[in-house]
């Protein structure tokens, strides 16, 4: 029975569940997921192609961790821009190499005043706080409010899982003394 | 691995498309994929998906008293909605992703976390991406000739 792999909304689930973790390092890694899945492995090629197309896939290769390749530090900055320029700021700070992150969020007054949060990266917790300068600089005037918050322990670093029904994991919580960890977008 | 952090080829055979590209055997690529990833360098290849496209994501912080933090954590990181969970050296000190199909089984993850933790939340989702992803690029620091 022929299917149409794109619109096939129960297998295009299924797919994403097998690629979100990865795909098999073999040299036929859409095979090995077809036949998990008792499909061809050109199904399965056809449903990343129409996710890739659909503007789904951000990107698509090697994923690295920074913290394993020397980038220690992270800091996550937060920073209270004027909401009439925070698009503009945004798309500044977005541009800059050693920003990994760079979104909008919503203020929550009283407790939450920032609404703008850039991921910044560097080797040690100095060259972060160098790269925030960098930021400052960019922009004209006084300069905007905004704190780094740096990572202590990581609980827990893994893609985003989209398939329903997830598989049941055990993780566990890492101990007191763990150095800081950087973390992936 | 610079080269293929994006657009790995969408083929039947990528590890021999990136070997042929590198002139060398595929299965040296393979071998040096599966010793980076069993040295954690390599995390997976495959897919980054955009935020908020197959389904909805948001960022959630909590002030969490010092003493619970690890159990609150280790509560939050039983939910396998959750995949980031970092502590942060800030008041608010527990910062963690939840993902969800829709809208409403997210708010309906995010007030369950609530209601088992006793911790309020506050829910911080994207409302604008600025960021273009070309992957991480390892020859550091950059040069600026590019």
């Amino acid at each position: 029975m022929p299917i149409d792999a794109a619109s096939n909304a129960d297998l295009r689930m299924r797919v994403i569940r097998e690629i979100e973790g990865g795909i098999p390092l073999e040299p036929h890694p859409y095979r090995v997921i077809g036949e998990r899945l008792e499909v061809s492995e050109s199904d399965v090629l056809e449903v990343i192609r129409h996710l890739a197309g659909e503007g789904a896939i951000r990107r698509y290769g090697i994923v690295v961790r920074h913290h394993e390749l020397g980038f220690r530090a992270n800091g996550m900055v937060v920073w209270d821009v004027p909401d009439n320029r925070v698009d503009e700021i945004g798309r500044l700070f977005g541009e800059q190499r050693f920003v990994t992150l760079c979104y909008q969020r919503p203020r929550k007054l009283p407790d939450w005043r920032y609404n703008l949060f850039t991921m910044v990266h560097g080797c040690e917790k100095n060259a972060v706080r160098e790269n925030v300068r960098v930021l400052e600089n960019l922009l004209e005037g006084p300069g905007f409010p905004h704190e780094i918050l740096f990572s202590a322990r990581r609980f827990k670093q893994r893609g985003a899982r989209y398939a329903v029904a997830p598989r049941l994991e055990s993780v566990t919580v890492r101990g007191a003394r763990e150095t800081p960890r950087s973390e992936m977008p | 691995m610079n080269e293929f952090q994006r657009d790995l080829p969408l083929s039947r055979e990528p590890y021999r498309d990136i070997a042929a590209r590198l002139g060398v055997e595929e299965e040296t690529v393979l071998t040096l994929l599966r010793r980076l990833q069993a040295s954690r360098i390599v995390s997976r290849v495959g897919p980054v998906f955009t935020p908020n496209r197959l389904g909805v994501s948001t960022l959630v912080a909590a002030k969490v008293p010092p003493d619970r933090l690890v159990e609150v954590a280790s509560l939050i990181n039983r939910c396998p909605a959750v995949n980031h969970n970092y502590e942060r050296e800030h008041h608010y000190n527990l910062w963690f992703v939840v993902t969800a199909p829709d809208q409403a089984e997210l708010d309906r993850t995010v007030a369950g976390l609530e209601k088992q933790t006793g911790v309020s939340l506050l829910v911080l989702p994207m409302l604008r991406d600025y960021f273009i992803d070309l992957g991480f690029d390892m020859r550091w620091p950059p040069d600026d000739a590019d």
